[in-house]
């Protein structure tokens, strides 16, 4: 652990100044309800980003806005300098760039490991067979699953599948990962081999933007902890200070909430 | 491995008379109806197999030799080219043999999931195939081949025709009527589902009867489709209405993190669909297809309404025929005989098809 953020504060003056992604007055609705409230968030390359908050706040609609999973009604996002429109390149230029891992796995269950990870490569970057296949166990194998990789996804634990939804993330080397809730839906002893996998990949100097309530992974890997209630960003700060010295009120409350239990 | 007994599940002893008492006369109820179902059986199986079997002609060569009391499946024999080819010339009939065999053994490879190109061969074989197919049996006079028109076809093969193309042609339209219905395009989704509704709405018998007694009224008059090609058509229509909905239930049954799990990677649309969600929701709807598939098997016999000979007219007009006249229970036996061989076919293969797909997910 001493190493790892040995690690991490080394890379933080390699951090360099660029703006990965981008939000200017960020306005969603889903008819009458107002989901995202004028959201402003400016994420550097590097930054790792703890979202948290209460359900229902919008945390986990607000990253899947970053790759149109969900569409913006009002405001700007420019990711990686490309905005975000209708425009059906533009969307799928970011998509190339931005990694994305879900609360459920959402592997593809008739394919294999191997195969989940070499699909997009194959089909969306035009990737060799061959070179995919290599790449995909490159990564397996960092994620420690790589003499998995001819099973189906249904044969794997809960801990593994998200290890395999990582690799098959990374595959597409993305600038950028989001992860939607990636240790909720998993039994509490496979959590760790989860975090540890999103920790090292922290460690490589990857934006990440997690929406999480594992405040230890926080405490230990963020450079900039948001809450979020009510569809508005209430407080930001980095992790010390988050946890320590809150200063809204709501804050306060929802660390009450989960930090005691 | 540790020292504690590992138990074994006790073991269930299979005894006859226990199965007996178990599954036939477990109360008094049951026992009577199991009596009422082997008075029925000594009742009627034995005079079935005989007539089918054991009191049934089986040589001869004219209704002469015809003993009473069975079966006489001379008649079956001696009309067995005519119920296979319909009136298509008997010179030529080594045409059709060909183009069977050559969907055959083309297909083999197919089955070798081993063989690395195989998804190249299968393209190939879906391509190259119906037009092999179309040159053997209608000629038109291409490499030498003399013209066989299709009022000549007939008989079985007329039917696996009819059945194979709108099979092959009702199954690609009914999935992207499937896809075009649940588009967020409002003009595609109009179009699929007023084209859904009007195929549905409509007996196939009727579809036939317009597309060959309508059809030529609305055209001008020295343009004529071939018949076979209307009903074709009219077929491939039908059937992919029906189809649509099948496949429409299957993407319906994926959850919804599958299709943003394809976009968030960067899949387009048509990847998406093409590689994720489709192969899935086929797979789940794999019974409902071939019940469809069935259907349309069977319903192949309607073409009469338009004068085409299937296996099953041609049957029916060879019972009605002079020279073997009183027989048309020996002909309808024999074509239920046939028409259940197919259908059966397909729904077994349907079963091992299914059985193997959950085998590669699961193990």
């Amino acid at each position: 652990m001493e190493l790892m953020e040995e690690t991490l504060t080394r890379l933080e003056s390699h951090k360099t100044q660029e703006v990965m992604i981008l939000m200017e007055h960020v306005n969603k609705w889903y008819h009458d309800f107002h989901v995202l409230k004028d959201i402003d968030l400016t994420v550097m390359a590097g930054e790792r980003i703890v979202i948290c908050g209460p359900s229902g706040s919008g945390k986990s609609t607000l990253i899947r806005c970053i790759n149109r999973l969900e569409a913006h009604q009002r405001g700007r996002i420019v990711v990686d300098g490309i905005e975000l429109t209708e425009d059906v390149k533009a969307i799928d230029a970011i998509r190339r760039e931005v990694g994305m891992v879900f609360q459920h796995f959402n592997l593809f269950p008739h394919l294999t490991v191997l195969e989940n990870c070499t699909l997009a490569p194959i089909w969306v970057k035009k990737m060799p067979k061959k070179e995919a296949e290599a790449l995909a166990l490159q990564y397996l194998q960092r994620v420690r699953i790589a003499d998995q990789a001819h099973k189906y996804p249904g044969q794997l634990s809960g801990g593994q599948q998200q290890r395999v939804a990582i690799a098959r993330a990374l595959c597409m080397k993305p600038k950028i990962m989001l992860f939607d809730e990636p240790t909720s839906a998993l039994d509490p002893e496979m959590v760790k081999e989860v975090l540890d996998t999103m920790i090292e990949l922290a460690a490589e100097g990857m934006t990440m933007l997690c929406v999480t309530h594992e405040m230890g992974f926080a405490r230990t890997v963020a450079d900039r902890v948001i809450f979020m209630d009510r569809g508005e960003i209430v407080e930001q700060a980095p992790p010390e200070e988050f946890f320590l010295h809150p200063k809204e009120e709501r804050t306060r409350r929802f660390l009450g909430q989960i930090l005691h239990h | 491995m540790s020292s504690s007994p590992s138990l074994r599940p006790p073991v269930v002893r299979v005894d006859a008379l226990r199965w007996l008492r178990e599954n036939l006369f477990s109360g008094p109820i049951n026992t009577a109806l199991t009596l009422v179902a082997l008075y029925l059986l000594w009742r009627f199986v034995p005079p079935v197999l005989g007539w089918l079997f054991f009191d049934a002609t089986w040589q001869g060569s004219s209704r002469a030799d015809c003993h009473p009391g069975g079966a006489c499946w001379i008649f079956i024999g001696q009309r067995f080219g005519q119920f296979l080819y319909g009136f298509y010339p008997a010179e030529e009939r080594w045409r059709v043999n060909l183009a069977a065999l050559s969907i055959i053994l083309l297909a083999v490879p197919l089955f070798f999931s081993r063989l690395p190109q195989r998804r190249r061969w299968a393209i190939g074989y879906f391509l190259f195939t119906p037009v092999l197919v179309w040159w053997l049996l209608y000629g038109a006079g291409i490499l030498g081949l003399p013209t066989v028109s299709t009022d000549q076809w007939g008989g079985l093969m007329l039917t696996l025709v009819i059945a194979a193309v709108g099979i092959a042609g009702a199954l690609p339209l009914g999935i992207l009527l499937a896809l075009g219905r649940r588009s967020q395009l409002p003009a595609i989704k109009i179009v699929c589902i007023t084209f859904i509704e009007f195929w549905r709405g409509v007996p196939l018998i009727t579809v036939l009867f317009m597309s060959s007694v309508m059809l030529p009224l609305f055209l001008p008059e020295q343009m004529s489709i071939d018949k076979l090609v209307r009903a074709l058509i009219a077929v491939i229509l039908f059937e992919a209405a029906y189809l649509a909905e099948v496949v429409r239930g299957g993407l319906q049954a994926i959850p919804k993190g599958q299709y943003e799990a394809a976009h968030a990677l960067g899949l387009s649309y048509w990847q998406s669909m093409g590689l994720v969600i489709l192969p899935q929701a086929l797979r789940l709807v794999i019974p409902g297809i071939v019940n469809t598939f069935i259907a349309l098997f069977k319903d192949t016999s309607l073409v009469i309404i338009i004068g085409l000979a299937d296996f099953f007219t041609t049957v029916h007009r060879a019972t009605v025929a002079p020279e073997w006249l009183g027989f048309s229970t020996e002909g309808y036996v024999f074509a239920a005989f046939v028409y259940f061989l197919f259908c059966f076919g397909m729904s077994r293969y349907s079963i091992a098809l299914e059985k193997r797909l959950a085998r590669s997910e699961k193990r």
